[in-house]
């Protein structure tokens, strides 16, 4: 089975790799807000340009980022057409029978499509270039506040990364009990939806067996290694901004306020 | 004797085109006869399981191809669930795939999805369990109700009830204690004798191989770098050394002895068959 998830991390040693990843994480959800505030062409196309060029620097093959489209590309099509046929507007192109297309249509539909991919391909970029690890590390530091209002965000975090950490063993686990049970004739991808349910127990119940027997094994693992959550604990990789996160922040902030400029003039 | 299966030209690469890609296996190239209990040893990771999950179809070679009985499996996709009937595959762990209430039942799951008959289903399950050594009290027991040894006993009885011609086990003895492996090597060896199938077992003990197989293949690397029957193999102790295996600590022995001047038969691997042979010069 690909070890490649839709959006998962893809390794690469380039400068967005290195960011601080509280950048990063700040910076995509920065950047999906500006994507409302832009509402022009003209925005959206240097909203378009910068995420090229981080694209380009972050040496990720850009099939990669564009293949989480693919999950998205109903909802795609859907909300443009909506948009399409939805918009009233001065300037008929197309009248036929109830459907009316006009120019105005045409355009906001563009809008919201390339809005749209933007956003997919802008948080994709974010995922392929961060660890799992990583993200939640800066999800924790970034929520420490909520801390004094006694939600227990460490254990949260843990419990991200726990789950994170285990998706590629869980895959392989399925691939390997899917492989064992075709080797006895099972046939997951034929017949009726009854039947491929059905198809499904062989594989389900020793999968839910082994995902409780790992679960208990760590737990043993990690109470053999005092884990106490929280308490005292100090972290092996502290998160400091270097400068080029200075600089990262920085270019953020400009790019935010032509935005808004564009937002004025248009 | 007849080929059963040839490999020819056999590579495969995990994740092909993504910097994750690993090459598993390289140009392999190889005949398995029919009726010969073949071993299959190899450092960890040197691409024993992904050679033989080729050998019924599971996974899809990156390039070459795999003849079963000169057919090419890879012709006809339909081909593909009748190859799989034919060439039996235990996994390693298999006691981790049990998943019906009970051992009859599971035993039951490959039988039965090869719409055979309800009675020759019903005598193909109590064939297999008797061959692994279960007895009649743990049909309706549930599959967590048993040791480890005898969850692996009714796992690799599943297999058997599907009376494959070509029976492959990866590691089946990896994990059990020195009874329970002996118990179930020996049921192997015996199954063979009895029923004649062609066998494949791989395993990192050189020993337990050695014992039972007719001819050795050594992986290294993901290449096949030593075939031939064990004493040849055993012969070239550099080559193994080199991939970090090592012949049976008995057949060195032996080397050793004959080094010396005894006269030594070869293809003595087993502490039982050296003690007789030593007996016979020293008696
Ligand atoms: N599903 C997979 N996806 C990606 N790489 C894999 C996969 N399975 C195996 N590999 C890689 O292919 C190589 C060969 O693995 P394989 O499992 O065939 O070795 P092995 O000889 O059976 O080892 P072991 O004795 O530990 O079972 C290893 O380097 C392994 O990391
Ligand atoms: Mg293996």
């Amino acid at each position: 089975m690909a070890r490649i998830v839709i959006g998962q991390y893809y390794p690469a040693p380039s400068v967005i790799h290195r960011l601080d990843a509280r950048v990063k994480l700040v910076g995509t959800m920065f950047f999906i807000v500006t994507l409302f505030i832009a509402g022009t062409w003209a925005g959206y196309g240097v909203a378009a340009l910068a995420l090229a060029g981080v694209i380009y620097l972050s040496k990720v093959p850009p099939m990669f980022m564009f293949r989480g489209l693919r999950a998205m590309l109903f909802i795609l099509i859907f909300t443009a057409s909506l948009n399409l046929f939805l918009t009233p507007g001065e300037v008929v192109l197309v009248e036929f029978f109830f459907i009316r297309v006009t120019l105005e249509g045409v355009s906001h539909a563009g809008q919201i499509a390339l809005r749209l991919i933007i956003l997919i391909v802008g948080s994709t970029v974010m995922t392929l270039t961060t660890t799992p690890i990583q993200l939640t590390d800066a999800i924790e530091t970034l929520l420490n506040p909520f801390k004094k209002l006694r939600i227990p965000v460490h254990e949260i975090a843990m419990m991200m990364t726990i789950a994170l950490r285990f998706i590629p063993t869980l895959m392989e686990e399925v691939d390997k009990i899917m492989k064992a049970q075709m080797a006895r004739g099972a046939d997951f991808d034929t017949g009726g939806l009854i039947k491929r349910a059905k198809s499904l127990i062989p594989l389900l119940i020793p999968l839910f067996v082994s995902a409780f027997r790992r679960a208990d094994e760590l737990a043993q693992a990690m109470d053999a290694r005092c884990y106490r959550g929280d308490v005292n604990r100090t972290k092996m990789k502290i998160m400091r901004f270097a400068p080029r996160d200075f600089l990262a922040s920085g270019i953020l902030i400009i790019y935010g306020a032509i935005l808004i400029f564009i937002g004025r003039m248009g | 004797m007849t080929a059963k299966i040839e490999i020819e030209n056999l590579s495969h690469i995990y994740d092909e085109k993504t910097p994750f890609a690993r090459v598993a296996l390289d140009d392999i190239n190889f005949s398995i006869q029919t009726g010969e209990f073949l071993g299959v040893i190899g450092h960890t990771g040197s691409g024993k399981s992904t050679f033989i999950q080729h050998l019924n179809g599971l996974l899809k070679p990156t390039s070459g191809r795999i003849l079963l009985d000169g057919h090419d499996i890879h012709s006809d996709k339909s081909l593909l669930k009748s190859v799989r009937q034919r060439i039996g595959l235990v996994f390693q762990y298999p006691e981790h795939q049990l998943f019906e209430s009970t051992i009859y039942g599971d035993v039951a799951f490959g039988p039965t999805n090869m719409d055979l008959s309800a009675d020759e289903v019903d005598a193909r399950v109590k064939d297999a369990l008797q061959l692994v050594g279960l007895s009649e009290d743990v049909y309706e027991k549930s599959p967590f109700e048993l040791s480890g040894g005898q969850k692996r006993r009714a796992a690799i009885a599943g297999v058997l009830a599907m009376k494959p011609e070509v029976l492959i086990l990866d590691e089946p003895t990896a994990g059990l204690d020195p009874v329970g492996k002996d118990a179930i090597l020996n049921q192997i060896a015996e199954m063979h004798k009895v029923v004649g199938n062609t066998i494949i077992l791989v395993s990192h003990n050189m020993e337990d191989v050695s014992r039972l197989a007719d001819r050795i293949v050594v992986m290294a690397k993901s290449k096949i770098i030593l075939s031939g029957i064990p004493t040849e193999v055993f012969s070239q102790p550099e080559r193994l050394t080199a991939v970090g295996l090592a012949a049976p600590p008995i057949a060195t022995l032996m080397d050793l002895l004959r080094k010396k001047g005894l006269n030594l038969p070869s293809g003595i691997f087993t502490i039982e068959t050296a003690a007789d042979a030593l007996e016979g010069i020293i008696g």
